[in-house]
């Protein structure tokens, strides 16, 4: 064991308190130091930190982003998310490869790049993406690719890359990144202008129970997904039994064609901090911790930069606002992809240092959260919505939207349309209306709500965006008549056999179960009585999976089966012989043809 | 000792205790929920499923969800029992089992509960995953092949024995039952007569030198099928 590698651990841990529920940061700074977490260093992270080693490879096996074997000093991740694959991975991906020498899971002989693909990174509305370490590359060519790789080859850094700066304040000198925020349409709640602190000082001048009351007169939900009333959630955790309580900012979102959470860090993270510390003040929190997927980590420094100037103006940090007793602080706390860590219970499991398995509820985080304490996880959406309530009250935010869903709701538009991006659009809206808005006239089927949604034809474009009706994160995937929804069931089927954590048994095996069906009906060798199979399966997913992943991983196949059962009919022939189309005689027999050395009288 | 309270299995009345799960009830009431991961004294892992009842019409694993005074739960249902072959089949499929030939036949939690449910042959594809074996152990060994990832093994070591021999390792399909050495089970302070070791209801970690050594017709569900034992308690 080299001496190097012990001080650089003993390093690293001792600057975490060599504190086992600090391991999601410990073995990511391991992995930015030695490009990977071999064995050795498990030993000397599990001695430091009162662990044991295997503990240390359940977390590093977990997340993607880390590795017990050794990875180029470049990780270049090519996004193969379904809006990359239709605007042009491949190309992009056969230019990397040519340009690099090397395949995919594949590292280049000096050791300067590993080339890899990535499930959605977020930029569906500037695809074809990649990232380069932190760095994001977008609106890939083949072109750009050959440029990119050359410059790279030049001078081993990607944060040299010379490029034109994205809008807002993607170009601030903390971000200094070509992403675009592409903000299509600005409502009244959340891209609105508002003054930091004018929020606080509205909820500092009330009782904690008060902001509650607020908060839930205002009627406001869960923008992630799930829709759970946020002032119930705030007044469960209040009231829950413990001595500490946190507030944990869900800013994981990894929903292919999910991007509005990447916006409103890079545009609003004051509106951000501000509801986060409101949150606090309602709970009766001290720490909140931004929960911050790994493929945004371009935006960790300028969102530090934020909070350092929050803390300078008494907006965070102790007696905020001169409150005496109102003590909040925020941290980040980086994640190292995995999308199941969107899932509220496994987010907390990695906060502890864990790997990014769910938990079992009862208990609800409410009650028994990060640390066993009492915890409110909140949307990035939510929290800024939750500001505005402060802000300028509930009777003006129920106001707006529709009866069962007041306010706003950000949807991150991409796929075939005129004018992918952010759009702030009332409750209620309906999605023919919000096609136009788009430039999305010709669209045959939407994903709503990304894959753990539902795919829509056009018989149900007259359906509106709410909680009652088409509930959604806010990812709206637009394909044209010419898309195969089948390839599009597909892909996403993929992204669920990667990302399943492989905890309960229906999600694990289940996915493997649609996929190997999927390939079947794709390769022309499906049946009728496959559609049933498959519809089966999705429902013992549904009832049985352990969290929302699984429950929701078979919604694709499900609901592309519901509206779009002619697509598949078209490739399903009932077996004439009334034997199994899929089951190949010859190729079954021919390792025993090879070993006998003649060919099977049965096989021709 | 506070106040018992009463809810409900399939329309049979059962009484409740504080804190008890609806497992734990259904247990003491003879009532049996069928269960692979669960297993009495370890904290319960709720990950094969198998125990997913219909709880005042929402689906939850019997074996992480408290007993509530009131609770209508669903146990026994076509749809259910259906959902539990899917599951059993899926636990079949996505490993490597050969019942006729494994030491763990007719003792074998996994077999037991397929016989119970009455599946003959899954109706999934065999998936053929490259699983490992580790032998290197003196006394016991590891089949990865056989293994249900049921987590038994993982909080045995941890909590009964004080160890932490295993963790589970990768995700997704990936996910395998790891050692907490570089590679080997001999390097770890694992002991044949570990808790650990004794709490795996499959073939998937067996003590050596000690196979086949209950003759067919006496090993534990020979004669009556799993759970028969839960049932005769039945009032």
């Amino acid at each position: 064991m080299s001496a190097k590698l012990q001080a650089d651990i003993k390093e690293i841990c001792s600057r975490h308190g060599n504190d086992a529920t600090r391991m999601m940061d410990i073995v990511r700074e391991a992995q930015l130091k030695l490009g990977c977490v071999p064995g050795e260093a498990m030993e000397l992270i599990a001695a430091a930190t009162g662990t044991k080693r295997v503990e240390v490879e359940s977390v590093v096996t977990f997340y993607a982003f880390l590795s017990k074997k050794p990875k180029g000093r470049m990780v270049v991740r090519v996004c193969n998310d379904i809006v990359d694959r239709l605007q042009g991975f491949d190309e992009v991906a056969a230019a990397f490869k040519k340009e690099l020498g090397v395949g995919f899971g594949e590292t280049t002989a000096d050791g300067l790049f590993s080339l890899e693909q990535t499930p959605c990174i977020g930029m569906c509305d500037q695809a074809p993406a990649a990232l380069i370490n932190d760095e994001v590359v977008t609106s890939l060519s083949p072109d750009a690719v050959k440029k990119l790789v050359a410059d790279l080859k030049k001078n081993p850094d990607p944060k040299t890359l010379a490029h034109r700066y994205g809008d807002g304040a993607n170009a601030s000198e903390l971000v200094h990144s070509m992403v675009n925020n592409n903000i299509r349409q600005k409502g009244e709640v959340i891209f609105a202008e508002m003054a930091p602190g004018a929020a606080l000082k509205k909820a500092v001048a009330m009782t904690p129970a008060e902001v509650i009351r607020e908060v839930k007169t205002a009627r406001l939900r869960g923008r992630g997904g799930a829709g759970f009333p946020t002032g119930m959630k705030w007044e469960f955790t209040r009231k829950a039994a413990g001595e500490k309580r946190y507030v944990l900012c869900n800013a994981d979102e990894g929903e292919p064609g999910t991007f509005k959470d990447r916006v409103l860090l890079t545009e609003c993270p004051d509106l951000l901090l501000e509801g986060m510390a409101v949150a606090g003040y309602a709970i009766g929190a001290q720490l909140g911790i931004i929960y911050l997927r790994a493929e945004y980590a371009y935006l960790r420094r300028y969102l530090e930069s934020v909070i350092e100037k929050r803390k300078a103006a008494n907006l965070l940090g102790k007696s905020i606002l001169g409150k005496a007793g109102f003590d909040f602080d925020v941290r980040i706390q980086m994640g190292a992809g995995a999308y199941v860590c969107g899932e509220e219970t496994a987010l907390i499991s990695s906060c502890e240092g864990l790997r990014g398995d769910p938990k079992n509820r009862p208990p609800f985080p409410a009650e028994k959260g990060f640390m066993a304490a009492p915890t409110s996880v909140n949307n990035v959406e939510t929290l800024c919505a939750a500001a505005r309530v402060m802000e300028r009250g509930a009777g003006w935010f129920a106001g707006i939207g529709s009866q069962g869903s007041p306010g706003t709701k950000l949807l991150s538009v991409s796929g075939d349309c005129k004018r992918p991006g952010v759009y702030e659009v009332p409750f209620g809206t309906t999605m023919a209306d919000f096609l136009k808005l788009c430039g999305a006239e010709d669209a045959a089927a939407v994903q709503v709500g990304g894959p753990s949604g539902q795919m829509i034809g056009s018989a149900d474009f007259g359906r509106k965006v709410c909680y009652d009706d088409l509930a959604t994160g806010g990812s709206v995937i637009v394909f044209n008549p010419k898309r195969d929804v089948i390839e599009v069931a597909r892909a996403f089927n993929e992204f669920f056999c990667e990302e399943s954590c492989g905890y309960c048994t229906p999600c694990r095996s289940g996915n493997q179960l649609l996929r190997e069906r999927l390939e079947k009906i794709a390769a022309g060798k499906g049946e009728p009585s496959d559609l049933d199979y498959l519809t089966g399966l999705c429902r013992t997913m549904k009832v049985a999976s352990r969290c929302g992943l699984g429950q929701t991983a078979g919604n694709p196949v499900a609901s592309t089966i519901k509206n779009f059962r002619a697509a598949y009919e078209k490739k399903l022939k009932p077996a004439a012989d009334g034997l199994q189309p899929a089951f190949d005689l010859a190729a079954a027999v021919s390792t025993a043809s090879e070993i006998a050395g003649r060919p099977s009288v049965h096989a021709d | 000792m506070s106040a018992t309270f009463t809810f409900t299995i399939d329309g049979k009345e059962i009484k409740g205790q504080p804190g008890q799960t609806i497992m734990e009830a259904a247990e003491a009431a003879g009532v049996y929920i069928p269960r692979l991961c669960y297993s009495k004294d370890l904290r319960p892992h709720g990950s094969c499923r198998v125990c997913t009842c219909m709880v005042n019409g929402r689906p939850q694993a019997a074996c992480t969800q408290p007993a509530a005074e009131g609770m209508v739960v669903e146990n026994n249902t076509d749809e259910l029992q259906a959902i539990r072959r899917d599951l059993v089949e899926m636990l079949f499929v996505e490993g490597n089992h050969f019942c006729p030939f494994c030491e763990k036949s007719g003792n074998c939690e996994l077999q037991a509960m397929a016989y119970r449910l009455g599946i003959t042959a899954p109706k999934f594809p065999y998936l053929w995953p490259d699983r490992s074996v580790d032998a290197s152990h003196p006394e016991v060994f590891i089949d990865r092949n056989r293994c249900i990832l049921c987590g038994r093994c993982v909080n045995a070591s941890k909590d009964a024995d004080g160890k932490n021999v295993f963790q589970f390792v990768g995700r997704g399909e990936h996910k395998r039952v790891a050692v907490n050495a570089e590679a080997n089970l001999a390097d770890t302070d694992l002991k044949g007569t570990d808790r650990a070791v004794a709490v795996c209801p499959v073939g998937a970690i067996l003590v050596k030198h000690k196979g086949y050594a209950t003759p067919v017709g006496r090993r534990s569900y020979d004669q009556k099928p799993i759970g028969s034992e839960i049932e005769s308690k039945r009032k």
